[in-house]
């Protein structure tokens, strides 16, 4: 099955783009209307750190939904999904150190060092952050080949945000383990083998 | 109880204060999305009283005896940790509306002289009194609640404790057609906690029937749950049907699912960490930013005797 039409390939970037910022003013109506939960500064956190999640993994859909569907325009959206989800991590970020901690740096490495997932996280966004740097030119072109070795650590990236999410939750919680099956699923399709069994006929350069 | 006229304790710029804490805290959002600095100490705001689809919040002071304010009927009673229903705080109070709270029974039993079967009307001859108590939660946030309720110590005293008697096992409701996450296998329901003898028998330790002067919601374990206001919040269970006397030390519901982080005790303690997480400050409910956790949630001049020579990292 292979999937064209040319105003979908026009307009579907330019959807994802305002799709991927709607959070933001979202995030701040609710923020105004007092919409955050009784605490709105760790419902500030978990949304941003969701979304920041979600959008990774639509970065990984991105090449299974080509190879298997043959929808081209998945792989023109694939790095700004990728940059969107960075901008949400430092969101996510921003709100920690500034209004859950209020800039107290000491009380926030004693944190960084008590929690695991804290940690966890704040390594998976360190990570991220060459991947979101390289991301633009010129960099692309600078580095050649090695670009695609650099950003395969995406792979490593996600299952680390995974883990973050799953040790950040009480016992009980099932809903991170979810996103690890989904996580695992996009990982296992690309493995070649299977990679070229899902593509079939299609016999489209992943 | 001193009853105190709405329109009295409820001016509107207070209840418009946590609005406008909010809107700033959006405004901060925005600053970080700008990645300019920010101011990181807000105010804080003011526990309103505000009057909730026509319930009239009341209190007989609207501070705690440190002098923090009361956490607002609204968040109380619309953030509630209470898996039997959902893991979303946020999704407790809807889900709960339906659950059958009517009629109800408590049965007291076990190593006791009197085993009883209460009729909930029946536990209104102790007589409930106002206590205004922190709650903080193993997650890492608190809240100041003005509960109705009575000592736990009345209604052991008339069941009489055997000798043998060392612990207190309670048990909430086991109703899965009502309470849709109690059909789920990853938790062992019911809901089972426990205490020691002499904690149960403490003066702090509530059976509470209500809060802010109404009934106990049912989103907030109608319509009897223990507050033991020294302990983290899982510990208080909610919709209790059982009291048992025992000579053993009970296996309650968390320690079961993660006995690594969940201990018998749970006293809170700024001290002794969760495995995963810090138990040193908390953000209270309504404020930004966080604050200092207090050793047994400021209770310690009433309790700490109770572990006196006990090392609190093991017994955690």
């Amino acid at each position: 099955m292979i999937i064209k039409n040319k105003r979908l390939d026009y307009w579907f970037p330019i959807l994802v783009n305002v799709a991927c910022l709607l959070p933001i003013p979202w995030l701040l109506l609710d923020a105004w209307r007092g919409n955050l939960t009784a605490d709105p500064i760790r419902a500030s956190i978990l949304r941003t750190g969701k979304i920041a999640l979600v959008l990774l993994v639509l970065t990984l859909s991105c090449t299974p939904i080509y190879t298997i569907f043959g929808f081209k325009p998945a792989l023109k959206v694939r790095r700004s999904l990728g940059d969107y989800s960075f901008l949400y991590v430092c969101l996510h970020f921003a709100i920690i150190v500034s209004l859950d901690f209020g800039f107290n740096l000491q009380l926030i490495s004693t944190e960084l060092f008590n929690r695991p997932y804290a940690l966890l996280g704040f390594i998976t966004g360190l990570l991220l952050i060459p991947l979101a740097v390289t991301s633009f030119a010129p960099w692309p072109k600078r580095l050649g080949k090695n670009w695609k070795r650099l950003h395969r650590l995406v792979y490593v990236i996600i299952i680390l945000d995974v883990t973050h999410f799953i040790l950040s939750v009480k016992q009980g919680v099932i809903e991170p383990y979810l996103w690890l099956i989904l996580t695992l699923f996009l990982l296992l399709i690309r493995i070649p083998p299977i990679r070229r069994f899902l593509s079939g006929s299609l016999s489209l350069p992943s | 109880m001193i009853k105190i006229d709405p329109s009295e304790i409820t001016p509107k710029r207070l209840y418009l204060s946590r609005r406008q804490f909010i809107g700033s805290s959006g405004a901060v959002v925005a600053a970080a999305l700008a990645l300019a600095a920010c101011k990181g100490n807000l105010p804080t705001s003011e526990a309103a009283l505000t009057p909730v689809a026509g319930i009239t919040p009341q209190a007989s002071t609207s501070t705690d005896e440190l002098g923090d304010p009361l956490t607002s009927f609204e968040d109380i009673t619309h953030y509630n940790n209470y898996y039997e229903f959902s893991t979303n705080k946020e999704a407790v109070a809807k889900l709960a509306a339906d659950f059958p709270t009517s009629p109800w029974s408590i049965e007291v039993s076990g190593l006791v002289n009197n085993p009883r079967t209460y009729l909930i009307e029946s536990l209104q001859k102790f007589e409930a009194e106002e206590r205004i108590y922190r709650l903080r939660c193993v997650e890492g946030w608190s809240m100041v609640i003005p509960w109705s309720g009575f000592p736990l110590h009345k209604l052991l005293d008339e069941v009489q404790p055997t000798p043998q008697a060392k612990y207190v096992q309670f048990t909430a409701i086991n109703d899965p057609k009502t309470m849709p996450l109690q059909g789920s296998a990853s938790l062992s329901w019911p809901y089972v906690e426990g205490l020691r003898l002499d904690e149960a028998m403490h003066d702090l330790t509530i059976l509470a029937t209500g809060l802010y002067g109404q009934p106990l919601p049912k989103q907030d374990g109608a319509p009897i749950r223990l507050v033991v206001p020294w302990k983290y919040g899982f510990k208080s269970i909610k919709a209790i049907v059982k009291i048992e006397l025992v000579d053993y030390q009970p296996v309650t519901l968390w320690m079961q699912a993660a006995p690594d982080e969940y201990g018998f005790y749970s006293n809170v303690n700024p001290n002794v960490d969760h495995p995963r997480w810090s138990q040193a400050t908390e953000r209270r409910i309504g404020e930004v930013g966080r604050r200092n956790t207090l050793m047994f949630n400021g209770y310690e001049k009433e309790v700490a005797p109770l572990y006196a020579g006990m090392d609190l990292n093991k017994d955690f």
